[in-house]
């Protein structure tokens, strides 16, 4: 059974000039759904096209055309949701936030205000273990997620005098996931991200791409004085908390975290010089490491929402979402929990190993009817440890799982030492083939041999006596003898049964 | 409802139509009567009526999750008043 009991961390307090502050902290991700076509036309969502190559006369809003959503994006969205314990809204619709944008030809963005496709959920951002070896983790509601339109893309730095515009994103579906304001520092916001990515891409609905923008966040920002925030937990009226600025498309972890601690700053200053804050749309400039307003954005707010007359409200069935249910995988909680369970992993090499789903399926590969611990450590330390340097991903491994899995079997039977295993590996890693082979051919064999072990232990022993003597006073001292008789059988020899053998000869 | 000057120039801003300052009185009015015509529908009490959204039953159509458009840049382009190297060239949009 999935063991979820854990503690929650204390939230982030940071001292101004005259009192202690909290941080509250609430996030809405945009995440591309991941599909083939947009929400509502035909046209490709493929990354990097030619200029306006991925876009349909609706997408570029020709007068006439009419939008028709596409049921995929739809069902992803339903499976986020359902990956997020939420909430599925049966009824939906879908309604026009206008404002004047070039990339935006349509001249509003259909979103879903009033009736979102998924309401309530949660999600579990672990932080790791704490002291007491206890999970350290915060429970972040969620309050909503509803399909909208992505805008396309301006480039400013062509022409000293014009803006260049590319609709290809313009019409893509993404998700929007909107949090309560459950977060309370800037490390669990960036872990939040980082759980949200990471559950969206064990679910497939989208590839979590951050440095393309697929996955991006507008970060609420407010300050309070400590007990203001149970104040809010209790009774959820947002009084009790001070008043929030939003930092707009953040796609980074890196940037997420300098931006909420520069803004809680920037916050704490105006109000311990008696100020008050203005809710306002900030800029992140990581360059200056700073957020500035974004005042152009303050008229544009009048969004003038209205349910979209061109589309019909979004009825779907039960049994359909149920057909979505019984297809869901396993999702990283209960990954983890099974990797600590039925292999008796520890917490951290569990959540290196579930971090990636590629990662885990090729762990489960290598461990399948082996030691799961022995191969947690070969896939952690010598696999990633490799890839890790050479910058490669889990596909472009040169050492498959079943060859791993090979090098722990020769190393479970006794038959290669450990360092001979990194030998190994370093020839699969390099030159590839079939570890057994490899062995056999290369004279990879531990001596078990204990008839050449003791003739070789017999030899090394009378030949020093002095050494012997010394062993005897100290027998801290018997490992030369081992290293000796080691040397002397060319690395092959089993060092388990040579420092047993050695023991026993010197009467240890 | 009446609309006011301010209302009526904002509103023009809103939806980037130019409006001259001297239009702008007869532009509220006009406004202004538009929405006590329709204001006429608050006497027509709908307590528990769901809101029409078709005049026959129809679902939502959908459209299946495969790529039919697109591959037409000169087509897109073709109405622009600036168009270059394949992007629409706008007057410089700058946060």
């Amino acid at each position: 059974m999935l063991d979820l009991t854990f503690t929650a961390p204390q939230p982030k307090v940071i001292s101004g000039a005259k009192a202690e502050w909290e941080l509250v902290i609430g996030l809405e991700v945009h995440a591309q759904v991941a599909s083939n076509a947009k929400l509502f036309s035909g046209a490709s969502t493929t990354f990097g096209a030619e200029p306006n190559a991925n876009v349909a006369f609706v997408d570029a809003a020709m007068p006439g055309m009419l939008p028709v959503v596409n049921e995929f994006c739809v069902a992803q969205a339903v499976r986020t949701g359902l990956g997020l314990k939420a909430q599925i809204n049966l009824r939906s619709a879908f309604d026009r936030k206008n404002y004047f944008y070039p990339d935006l030809p349509q001249g509003y963005q259909i979103s879903q205000l009033y009736h979102p496709i998924v309401g309530e959920g949660e999600v579990i951002v672990d932080m790791g273990p704490g002291p007491d070896g206890k999970t350290i983790a915060r429970l972040v509601r969620i309050e909503r997620i509803h399909l909208e339109q992505d805008a396309g893309k301006s480039i400013h730095d062509m022409d000293p005098n014009m803006s260049f515009v590319d609709l290809n994103r313009t019409g893509v579906a993404l998700m929007e996931i909107v949090s309560r304001p459950d977060i309370r520092g800037p490390e669990e916001a960036a872990a939040y991200v980082a759980k949200l990515r990471q559950i969206l891409r064990y679910l497939g609905t989208c590839d979590g791409n951050m440095q393309n923008g697929n996955l991006r966040a507008d970060v609420n920002v407010s300050v309070c004085k400590p007990g203001q925030y149970e104040k809010y937990q209790a009774t959820q009226d947002f009084s009790h908390l001070g008043t929030r600025c939003e930092i707009k498309n953040m796609n980074s972890l890196r940037f997420i975290q300098a931006a909420i601690d520069y803004e809680a700053r920037r916050q704490i200053a105006i109000l311990e010089d008696g100020g008050s804050i203005v809710q306002e749309t900030r800029l992140y400039d990581p360059d200056k490491g700073e957020t500035r307003s974004m005042r152009s954005k303050e008229e544009a707010h009048d969004y003038r929402y209205f349910p979209d007359p061109d589309l019909l409200p979004l009825e779907i069935e039960q049994a359909w979402v149920d057909d979505i249910a019984a297809t869901m995988p396993e999702l990283p909680d209960a990954r983890k929990a099974r990797y600590m369970g039925d292999f008796g992993l520890t917490d951290y090499d569990a959540s290196v190993l579930t971090a990636e789903k590629e990662n885990a399926v090729f762990f489960e590969a290598v461990a399948g009817g082996r030691d799961g611990k022995t191969a947690a450590n070969w896939v952690i330390n010598e696999l990633f440890g490799r890839l890790n340097k050479e910058s490669l991903t889990i596909a472009e491994s040169p050492v498959s799982a079943a060859q791993l899995g090979g090098v722990l079997d020769l190393i479970g039977s006794g038959e290669i030492s450990g360092k001979m295993a990194k030998d190994l590996f370093e020839i699969l890693w390099t030159e590839g083939g079939t570890p057994a082979e490899i062995a056999a051919a290369r004279g990879m064999k531990q001596v078990t041999d204990t008839g050449a072990i003791e003739a070789a232990v017999d030899a090394i022993i009378a030949a020093n006596p002095a050494q012997v003597e010394k062993a005897r006073a100290n027998a801290k001292l018997a490992g030369w003898f081992t290293g000796q008789v080691l040397k002397a059988t060319g690395g092959k020899a089993n060092p388990a049964v040579v420092n047993e053998m050695v023991a026993r000869k010197l009467g240890l | 409802m009446s609309i006011d000057i301010d209302t009526a120039r904002r509103v023009a801003h809103l939806a980037r139509i130019a409006v001259k300052e001297q239009d702008l009185p007869a532009l509220a009015g006009e406004l202004s009567g538009i929405l006590s015509f329709m204001e006429q529908l608050n006497e027509v009490d709908v307590t528990g009526i769901e809101p029409m959204t078709s005049v026959t039953p129809m679902r939502l159509k959908r459209r299946e999750d495969v790529v039919t458009d697109g591959g037409q840049p000169e087509k897109v382009l073709s109405n622009a008043p600036d168009a270059r190297e394949g992007f629409f060239a706008v007057p410089k949009v700058m946060e």
